[in-house]
């Protein structure tokens, strides 16, 4: 029954002179969203809002839940929009509101009426009154409250008059776009989806790295990076998928280097060939999934030795999260089926019984000067053979 | 170069095979429960596929259920028989190493208030025929057996155990899981005392997605799907003629030359556990020659995730399944069979199962081999500590 959806959004109304940037991506964001609902959508911005109108046949829930995807919406209200044909016309009008939206009538309820459009002849108080006394006449049920009351029937008068009570909440955040570009360490697990989530909600566009290890993990493992990839997408909209064969470096690690220190040392290498295509595709930051203490590798001297290797900013944001706090968003954006999928990922197959767990970065160094003869050539190999696939 | 090696999971169809799917999909396509000229049509399809398989198992074409799979046909089996002869007893044998489209049902039939006995089974996965015997009792209504165990290719002594079934009482029936039997051997359940017995198309060359469950006219089975009627109310929904026309094709190619594809068949196995005895530290679990099935092979290589080894092999186009999905791994349950072969942990997470058909060739096996002998060393030398 609702031809028009009312967009609210929150913090980019407080950014100043940049707000039509905001408001611009938040536009672009929506338009990309509602591409794969079926329908004819127009979305616009009037007057520091935006609308979605629907202009055919629609269905509203899975309108719903893919405006529920976009970043910077703060709240999806289904509106009745109507002409103004005087204040008695609004009072049936409002009337008919009820009457659609609700099957029962004898909740608690208050009128809030904003004239945005200040030529209006009555105002705000009035409407809020008039409109009150109305609507108690056509559902004698029905009673005023006007602290905390059960129906808050939002009159917002502008050109035209629109009319809801209800208010979807949406994702919050960023319009995705407005605040740069980073690359995500996708792995196959459930920390690395969240991390590109919470980034991507301030904002940030995504590309996302993945090293897999043939014949150690599967085609399958693969194949589940890349669902992973698509479910993140509909957050973060396109990610580049940047596939790295990393068998060869992980072997030459294994042969050379201490095996207690095989992770540290292997996750070093992966934050400077992330970091390469980062710098390639003017990415600015690297994303980690990692968390203090979750595992060996993420330990604060962990951290402290796979963060040496790095030049632009690494950002972590799980990195105050326990693990089934994570879990609780993971299953919230639909990650965590696909994350738990038993494939073996190339962090895990010759993980040491005893790994080190506080690794004294000028010992890692010394190691890795074993590498020396091979390893340069082995990761532009890898950089050079590296497959890119662009998800969403 | 490519080697496909996992016909036990599934095999290519035939051109012929193609041909008869695609003839009735494309031109008679009609509906055999329809009482116009394209029913009919239809319905000399069913009927041709009918004859052709129960000519096969010199059996009685209304004999004859098609269905969807083996998976359906045990099931069928079973649950059908099962509850068509409670009053008789509530008491099932089957084996430990039976495929899950046999445990489960079995586990179902459980909680609905039946006892089962599943019978262990020696190193080679054999059961002992005195264990049969022992197992036997007065509630006794059904035992199932698999003809070929899918992992390892031993042979089940399925004629001698439906002949003890049958002597203690006559009116035990018999099931036997035929899924990696049928066309690799032959097999006549008149005279072998096998009461019911389910077959899947796809593991001979025909289309996934039909198979068919024999079925003595003597016994009493109750239907699990109702519906039109159709298969004289025995098995409802609309007959699927094309892969009906498909299996019946797939099984007349697979008798036709049956011992000459044998003969194939068992030399491709010679000339596979020779090659792996040669290599170091390999074990062939796999009895030799045909005392088993002759188109699996079954291998432990000791030092190497079967999972890695796999896809190592995948790498070079060469395709295989792991025996046993990996028991360090505890998200991923371990293949029961070889379990019950008691093997020690170590051969259990390396264990690959090479599947062969009559279209596997020599050149095939040798190109495996091959690869084989590169990638143990290597593989080996990475493994996890």
């Amino acid at each position: 029954m609702f031809k028009t959806l009312l967009i609210k959004y929150g913090e980019i109304a407080i950014k100043g002179k940049n707000r039509h940037l905001f408001e611009d991506a938040l536009v672009r964001q929506i338009v990309h969203a509602l591409k794969p609902v079926e329908g004819d959508f127009y979305v616009h911005k009037s007057q520091g809002r935006i609308y979605v109108d629907c202009q055919s046949a629609y269905d509203f829930e899975e309108t719903v839940e893919a405006l529920q995807c976009v970043f910077g919406i703060v709240g999806i209200c289904p509106v009745m929009k109507v002409e103004d044909r005087g204040l008695e016309e609004l009072g049936n009008d409002a009337i008919e509101f009820l009457q659609n939206v609700y099957d029962i009538h004898d909740q608690s309820f208050k009128v809030v009426t904003r004239r945005a459009r200040k030529s209006y002849p009555i105002e705000s108080m009035e409407v809020n009154c008039e409109l009150g006394g109305r609507i108690l006449e056509a559902f004698p049920e029905m009673s005023v409250n006007v602290h905390n009351p059960q129906i808050t029937l939002h009159v917002e008068i502008r050109e035209m008059i629109y009319i809801y009570s209800k208010i979807i909440p949406g994702p919050g955040g960023m319009p995705v776009g407005t605040n740069g570009k980073a690359m995500l360490l996708l792995s196959g697990g459930i920390d690395s989806p969240v991390a590109g989530y919470m980034i991507c909600k301030r904002g940030v566009k995504l590309d996302a790295t993945y090293f897999h290890a043939p014949p150690y993990t599967s085609e399958r493992a693969k194949q589940k990076v890349v669902d992973l990839a698509k479910q993140v997408a509909k957050y973060s909209g396109p990610i580049d998928l940047h596939i790295v064969n990393f068998t060869d470096i992980q072997l030459y690690i294994y042969d050379k280097c201490p095996h207690d220190e095989l992770t540290i040392i292997m996750r070093r290498y992966m934050m400077k060939i992330a970091e390469h295509f980062a710098k390639e595709s003017g990415s600015l930051a690297l994303i980690t999934g990692e968390s203090i203490g979750q595992v060996a590798s993420q330990t604060m001297q962990s951290l402290a030795a796979t963060n040496e290797v790095c030049t632009i900013p690494v950002f972590r944001p799980l990195i105050g999260f326990d693990k089934q706090e994570i879990v609780d968003v993971a299953e919230k954006i639909g990650t965590y089926e696909t994350s738990i999928l038993p494939y073996e990922d190339c962090c895990t197959i010759f993980v040491a019984k005893h790994p080190v767990t506080k690794p004294n970065l000028n010992a890692i160094k010394r190691s890795e000067q074993k590498l020396n003869e091979k390893i340069e050539e082995l990761v532009t190999e890898a950089i050079r053979t590296t497959e890119t696939v662009r998800i969403g | 170069m490519e080697a496909y090696l996992d016909n036990s999971a599934t095999t290519r169809c035939t051109q012929r095979v193609r041909d008869a799917v695609v003839q009735v999909m494309m031109e008679d396509y009609g509906n055999p429960s329809s009482k116009h000229m394209k029913g009919v049509e239809a319905e000399r399809y069913l009927k041709d596929a009918r004859e052709t398989v129960a000519r096969t198992l010199k059996v009685n074409e209304k004999e004859i259920y098609f269905t969807s799979g083996a998976t359906e046909s045990n099931n069928w089996a079973l649950i059908g028989a099962a509850r068509a002869n409670r009053r008789a007893g509530m008491h099932l044998i089957t084996t430990a190493v039976e495929h899950p489209a046999v445990l489960m049902p079995m586990q179902y039939l459980e909680e609905q208030g039946f006892r089962v006995t599943y019978l262990p089974v020696d190193s080679k996965g054999h059961i002992s025929l005195q264990d049969l015997e022992q197992a036997l009792c007065e509630d006794t209504i059904l035992v199932s057996m698999m003809y070929v165990n899918n992992e390892v290719g031993t042979v089940e002594p399925i004629e001698e155990a439906a002949r003890i079934v049958k002597k203690y009482n006559p009116d035990i029936l018999f099931h036997t899981d035929a899924v990696q039997a049928y066309g690799k051997m032959r097999i006549y359940p008149k005279r072998a005392g096998i009461d019911m017995l389910s077959v899947s198309a796809h593991k001979i060359h025909g289309p996934k997605g039909i198979g068919f469950l024999y079925v003595n006219e003597k016994v009493k089975i109750h239907p699990l799907i109702l519906g039109g009627g159709q298969q004289k109310g025995m098995r409802s929904g609309t007959d699927n003629v094309p892969g009906a026309a498909g299996l019946a094709q797939a099984a007349r190619e697979a008798y036709e030359r049956l011992e000459e594809s044998r003969e194939h068949l068992l030399d491709l196995k010679k000339r596979m556990t020779d090659g792996l005895e040669q290599m170091d530290s390999v074990a062939v679990l796999s009895e030799k020659g045909d005392s088993s099935a002759p188109h699996i092979v079954s291998a432990s290589f000791p030092g190497v995730r079967s999972e890695v080894l796999l896809h190592a092999l995948e790498d070079r186009g060469i395709y295989v399944s792991a025996g046993s999905a990996c028991s360090s791994n505890k998200k991923l349950p371990v293949s029961a069979v070889l379990k019950e072969l008691h093997l020690s942990p170590e051969l259990l997470d390396s264990t690959l199962r090479f599947s062969f058909s009559r279209y596997t060739t020599a050149e095939e096996i040798d190109y495996c081999l091959q690869a084989l002998r590169e990638l143990l060393p290597v593989l080996r030398r990475y493994a996890r500590h």
